[in-house]
């Protein structure tokens, strides 16, 4: 019989990838464990194995196609019926790993789809007020757009360097630092080794010493065996000095869910670095903010904790051209403006209000969604002056609810703006569980658009049925 | 009681280093052994330590200073000898029982002192307190609350050290407790992966608060705790400043020379408890008395100074007159500057940009 072979997933994120070389043509006997072809994503470049034993009849999809669908048919395989292996009409290739590859939390494909998503980019809204409006622009990803800012910060002051798992030869788990080693060298981008509180106190002696290091969690779930030296360490240590000390560094790496990754890889830490003095957090959306913010975090005299997200790594959109543009920290992004109510959100969560205003305005309800962007400075004045226009606030965080992001914005505007609000604000949350494994459990944790939509029609008295 | 001193004979690492910075590392030198003058700055150095801190438990006992505060009594020989070898570019980082370590950098005792009162006068300006001064002008780093988090921030310090190419050596002491802290272990391995140059001094002072050596450590002979990471270590009598000023000299110019990190175990006692709330009722008088009355490091460099005439009975009165005028003074000055400004509260969170 003739089974089909699959394009496979590489991670549970990768939606489509190139078919870079074929390794076997039609007529070739192929046994389990045999290298079909090399596929890449943006990420990495993975082999394929097979799965089934026989011989190949077609290949589907000729070398150097790219935008090759996961689970399209790549190649046919005529199985021999003696050996019996095969029972099923189609299968999806095995692929394995091969350097350079995937952080660990990258499990190899499922036997089916990814869970079903919502369509990935969205436009980033036309910015009123934008400093960097009339530059020329180009459609960067957001991981490319955090390698730039490094890599032109660290061409501009010598004593940036960066430091982390993986950063170097490996060229970061997620990409990020890829080509900055080749660029600069082993004395300023330094793989360590597995240990984030020891990396993160040596960097925290190096900012003492005059350095500017960029330490680079793999994920920031790991930087809590290293929070001592965040909070104790690097926060503290001015006020404590009498202003005497000084701690510029950044702890940067993506924060929050992943996709299928469990608990343990799977925490948005907002909450609990926003909580600090000392700090300076921040939590871009697009990649030009992905950029200015963090040319910003490096050149700012403080320890900042930049919260990236894996989720928009690779998510395009336009950033303007030059070394010269950085974001201000501190200052909140007003990313579509709006009548009825006010809907703050952070890193991913503003692409779910985004699309929850574009529903929202099919309804007639004319939502002002803010990206907030810096979580330490908080820019109250926009929340504030957008709630005074609205009158109604719908706070959307990934993270748990208590004692959160959410919690901190309309405790303040109750306390700022009370007199405005026509309605108790909302909050839209993660629910309070670890983040479960198992996809449908997974879906109805995580907060998405549907969560905003539905706290929106509730806020304005419209049920589900308006 | 020096013994097992590695440093002489340590296999030089095979391992590969980062490339150095653009000052090549000075090779060693034989250091003189200390005439007269050092002697006797030593001796004065040491003094000035137990008088002031003889007089922080006093304000302590009046309620002049609060919360804790870990008196370095007993211990004077580990940090005066030590910083006897070091040049003005090396750079000192410790935990908590700091006050020594900051008046043998070159710290002054009125701005110790009115930082342990909370005074405006403190080096932190009173935001500190007796865990929490700093001073970049002597290259000190603190000051460190947390038990052992001055390893990896200490390794940092030589880190930028290389970096920048310079032949400033980190010193990094810690105590017994600590050593039994993991990120000591990932600050020996980073240290030793990258050849850092680190001079990890470890007190021992036998006793982690109120729990001694053995009772909280596998290997009690913590000069060997390096070893898996390829870091020598030497044994040293921490209570005679001479045997501590020549391992310290040792391990400083190795480490100076581009060798990497070593490890000194400095064999000393505190008299005091571990804070001043402490009535150290885990050891016994006798145990107290006999390191009093038989090791203690101001004693016994008093009676060698004395013996081979190298100071006269008035010498060394002139200095203890001239240590207690410091002290006095510095005394003073806590009580009488004023508290910080209420101002000072919201000031020095941030660096301006």
């Amino acid at each position: 019989m003739v089974i089909d072979i699959l394009m496979p997933a590489l991670s549970p994120t990768m939606e489509e990838g190139a078919l870079a070389r074929w390794l076997v043509a039609p007529g070739d006997r192929v046994r389990p464990g045999d290298i079909l072809a090399e596929i890449e994503t943006d990420k990495a470049v993975m082999e394929v194995e097979a799965v089934d034993e026989g011989v190949i009849e077609t290949l589907v999809t000729p070398a150097g196609s790219s935008g090759v669908k996961v689970n399209a048919v790549i190649a046919r395989l005529r199985t021999d019926e003696r050996s019996g292996v095969s029972a099923g009409a189609s299968a999806p290739a095995a692929p394995i790993r091969s350097a350079p590859s995937h952080p660990p939390e990258t499990a190899p494909s499922s036997p089916r789809p990814s869970p079903p998503r919502a369509a990935e980019p969205i436009a980033a809204s036309v910015v009123a007020g934008d400093p960097a409006q009339n530059r020329a622009v180009r459609r960067v990803t957001v991981r490319d757009a955090l390698r730039d800012a490094l890599a032109e910060e660290m061409r501009r002051d010598p004593r940036v360097f960066l430091m982390g798992e993986e950063v170097g030869q490996y060229q970061g788990a997620y990409k990020v630092s890829r080509g900055l080693l080749e660029e600069f060298g082993d004395k300023r981008v330094i793989d360590t080794p597995i240990t984030e509180y020891g990396f993160a106190g040596l960097g925290v002696g190096a900012a003492f010493a005059g350095l500017r290091p960029v330490v680079e969690f793999m994920t920031f779930n790991f930087a809590m065996q290293a929070i001592d030296h965040i909070i104790n360490s690097a926060a503290k240590t001015r006020y404590m000095s009498g202003g005497q000390m000084s701690c510029p560094i950044v702890f940067r790496g993506p924060n929050g869910a992943a996709s299928r990754v469990g608990a343990q890889h799977s925490q948005d830490f907002s909450a609990w670095y926003g909580h600090v003095p000392g700090l300076k957090v921040v939590a871009p959306y697009d990649a030009a903010d992905a950029k200015g913010l963090l040319k910003a975090a490096i050149r700012d005299p403080n320890p900042v904790v930049f919260l990236e997200h894996e989720l928009l790594y690779g998510l395009e959109f336009d950033v303007p051209e030059g070394e010269d543009v950085l974001e201000p920290i501190g200052k909140a992004r007003i990313r579509r403006e709006g009548r009825d109510v006010t809907l703050t959100a952070h890193s991913r969560m503003v692409r779910f209000a985004l699309e929850a205003a574009e529903r929202l305005e099919q309804e007639g309800i004319s939502a002002e969604v803010i990206d907030l962007r810096s979580l330490r400075p908080l820019d109250m004045d926009t929340i504030v002056a957008s709630v005074a226009k609205t009158s109604r606030l719908v706070c959307c965080e990934e993270g748990w609810r208590p004692f959160g992001v959410g919690a901190e914005i309309v405790a303040r505007v109750v306390e700022e703006a009370f007199d405005w609000l026509d309605a108790p604000p909302l909050r839209v949350t993660q629910k309070d569980v670890p983040l479960p494994y198992a996809a449908n459990l997974e879906a109805l944790s995580l907060p998405g658009t549907n969560d905003i939509v539905t706290a929106v029609r509730a806020l304005l008295h419209r049920g589900d049925g308006a | 009681m020096t013994s097992s001193s590695q440093d002489d004979a340590a296999p030089t690492s095979s391992q590969t280093a980062p490339p150095a910075g653009p000052t090549p590392p000075r090779p060693k030198r034989r250091r003189a052994e200390p005439g007269r003058a050092a002697l006797l700055a030593m001796y004065r150095e040491m003094l000035l330590i137990r008088r002031f801190e003889e007089k922080a438990g006093q304000l302590y006992g009046m309620g002049l200073i609060a919360g804790f505060c870990h008196l370095y009594i007993g211990q004077e020989a580990v940090v005066v000898g030590v910083q006897s070898v070091l040049e003005p570019q090396d750079q000192v980082i410790t935990g908590y029982r700091d006050h020594g370590h900051m008046l043998a950098a070159g710290m002054n005792a009125r701005g110790v002192m009115a930082e342990l009162t909370g005074r405006s006068g403190g080096y932190s300006r009173g935001k500190g307190g007796s865990m929490h001064m700093f001073s970049q002008e002597k290259n000190f780093y603190g000051g460190h609350g947390i038990v052992g988090a001055q390893a990896p921030i200490g390794a940092g310090l030589a880190f930028a050290n290389r970096y920048l190419g310079t032949d400033a050596v980190s010193l990094t002491y810690f105590g017994d407790g600590a050593s039994n802290q993991g990120q000591v272990y990932e600050a020996f391995n980073m240290a030793s992966l990258w050849k850092l140059p680190v001079v990890f001094v470890i007190e021992n002072n036998q006793y982690a608060m109120g729990t001694s050596v053995a009772r909280a450590s596998a290997e009690t002979e913590l000069y060997k705790r390096g070893l898996s990471f390829e870091i020598p270590g030497a044994e040293v009598d921490g209570m005679d400043v001479l045997a501590v000023r020549r391992a310290a000299g040792r391990a400083v110019d190795r480490a100076r020379a581009g060798e990497g990190p070593f490890i000194l175990e400095m064999k000393t006692y505190r008299y005091r408890g571990h804070s001043m709330s402490d009535p150290a009722k885990y050891r016994s008088r006798e145990e107290v008395a006999e390191m009093r009355d038989r090791h203690d490091p101001i004693d016994m460099l008093k009676r060698r100074l004395l013996e081979r005439g190298e100071a006269s009975e008035e010498d060394l009165r002139r200095i203890e007159t001239d240590v207690k005028e410091i002290v006095n003074d510095s005394a003073e000055f806590a009580q009488t500057c004023p508290e910080p400004d209420p101002s000072e509260l919201w000031t020095d969170v941030l660096a301006e940009i």
